[in-house]
């Protein structure tokens, strides 16, 4: 890694609940939940990056926060628009550009599944008519291939729910607070089998902010700041099965995860190995089960020895979704992202409260996969 | 395999599709270039039938928009991708039941008027 080194000095975030707040609202009290925690004010930022998939242009937050002058990037990434702001926040550090950076990322949808129109996504009218542009179907079809390749079992996606609701009710600004078992996540219902309804996440509210800084302002703020070691990004190569494809070539399917990873791990200089605790998109329990493997924490079908033994628990091996991840907090897309940045920066400071990972983890991971076919990963280390 | 017992729905025919006359990678629907190398695609037409490579059933109503349910009403349907010989997976409604449907089973792929619809090959 070259330049200047990137610390974060400041997190906030709001609840993920559903209130009558506007995404903009949120946005603000996140912004300003960050600041505070850094010790900074908004006039110190001098670098900005941050969106929202449906709730409005980042750049008219300036309207509460004060007309300082500030470059103010939108960002419009889909599930990476929390993490592409992170990277362009990175890089402005990085390049001795700005001393303070922030990156926003919030939103705000209505209820129930997504509505994406074929058009935006350069698909013919006929997968809209016809049913066939809903994102539940595809991750449904990717594990039901998945399972059979690998013989991972019904009762393991179940856990993987379970762990998210347990995760859940330790999170104070988590939306699923009550738990739920593994019986009844299996007979809640399927939705798209094998998928049932709880092992889904649903569309929801949230914002966090975080502030990067580099060594010399860092020095200057009390607090622990947690180094961010790398930020990557990556889109989908040839051969890869995503989101809202009309078709996919045979053989076995790239991974945008699995390269995005790989980036992040190769500019850090750490591998899976390394890492403490650990946050992988988990839109529904089957999108946890393969992100596990294709971010390199297991090798594929390893998830059925690991999962149901409590490996990915709060207290074993390998802590994942420690609040309970997107099936616990909704997914506001242009949110999550930075949710699981928020998260594990909160393991390192060891202020995760009572989800707190024991024996002081020091290094962590976020991962986060969209349509279509995109990735953003981070490391994290104290 | 085709043969007289082979039923093709009415709206039937192959699906047009597209290759590249430099990499053989077939792509559905047919584009201007190859999405491996970027060079000229072909159109083609595609085999009618193949294996499912992976399915799911459809058990809520989709919205709508862009969602326009049958007038009957929404009831839920399956839909996966087949697997065809020119290397290309695609993507279709399936006119088979949730209880039948099976990974590797065949399945026969025709055009219709709206997505590639599926069903199981009569062999």
């Amino acid at each position: 890694m070259s330049g200047e080194e990137v610390l974060v000095c400041g997190a906030g975030i709001t609840s993920f609940a559903r209130t009558e707040a506007s995404g903009r609202q949120l946005a603000v009290q996140a912004v300003r939940a960050a600041l505070a925690d850094a010790g900074l004010p908004w006039s110190r930022v001098r670098a900005a990056y941050g969106g929202s998939d449906a709730a409005g242009n980042a750049d008219t937050l300036v309207a509460e926060l004060g007309l300082t002058g500030v470059p103010f990037t939108n960002v419009r990434n889909g599930c990476a628009t929390g993490g592409s702001a992170l990277v362009a926040a990175t890089n402005a550090i990085r390049s001795g550009a700005a001393d303070v950076a922030l990156a926003v990322g919030f939103d705000k949808h209505p209820r129930g599944a997504f509505d994406p129109r074929p058009a935006d996504w350069g698909l013919d009218e006929a997968y809209g008519h016809d049913g066939l542009m809903v994102t539940t179907q595809f991750f449904a079809m990717k594990i039901q291939r998945y399972m059979h390749d690998h013989g991972i079992s019904a009762r393991t996606l179940a856990m993987v729910a379970e762990k998210a609701y347990a995760n859940g009710v330790l999170t104070p600004h988590a939306w699923r607070r009550k738990p739920l078992d593994a019986a009844e996540i299996l007979a809640s219902g399927l939705v798209n089998d094998p998928l049932t309804r709880y092992m889904f996440c649903s569309p929801g509210q949230g914002a966090v902010t975080l502030i990067l800084c580099n060594r010399a302002v860092a020095r200057e703020l009390a607090g622990t700041p947690i180094t961010l070691r790398a930020a990557a990004v990556r889109t989908r190569r040839f051969g890869s099965f995503e989101v809202f494809s009309p078709w996919a070539p045979t053989g076995t399917p790239t991974s945008v995860s699995a390269d995005a990873a790989q980036a992040a791990f190769e500019e850090a200089g750490l591998g899976p190995g390394d890492i403490d605790v650990c946050q992988l998109q988990d839109t529904e329990s089957g999108a946890e089960v393969m992100h596990l493997a294709e971010c390199g924490f297991c090798e594929h079908g390893e998830q059925e020895s690991l999962i149901p033994y409590g490996a990915t628990r709060i207290d074993g091996s390998l802590p994942v979704n420690t609040d309970g991840g997107c099936i616990a907090n909704g997914e506001p897309i242009g949110a999550s992202g930075l949710r699981q940045v928020y998260e594990v920066v909160q393991q390192l400071r060891g202020r995760a409260g009572e989800r707190q990972v024991s024996d002081e983890p020091s290094t962590g991971f976020t991962h986060v996969y969209g349509a279509p076919g995109v990735s953003a990963c981070t490391v994290l280390t104290r | 395999m085709e043969g007289p017992l082979t039923a093709q729905p009415e709206s039937g025919g192959r699906l047009h599709g597209s290759r590249c006359a430099d990499c053989a990678v077939a792509t559905y629907p047919a584009g201007p270039a190859c999405p491996r190398c970027g060079g000229e695609a072909e159109p083609v037409e595609l085999s009618g039938t193949g294996t499912l490579w992976t399915w799911t059933v459809q058990r809520y109503a989709p919205k709508s928009p862009p969602y326009v349910p049958p007038a009957a009403g929404f009831t839920p349907f399956t839909v996966g991708y087949v697997e065809l010989p020119e290397g290309v997976r695609v993507l279709a409604a399936l006119d088979i039941r949730p209880e039948d449907a099976e990974i590797g089973m065949p399945v026969t792929l025709a055009a219709g008027t709206g997505v590639p619809r599926g069903h199981r090959s009569v062999v």
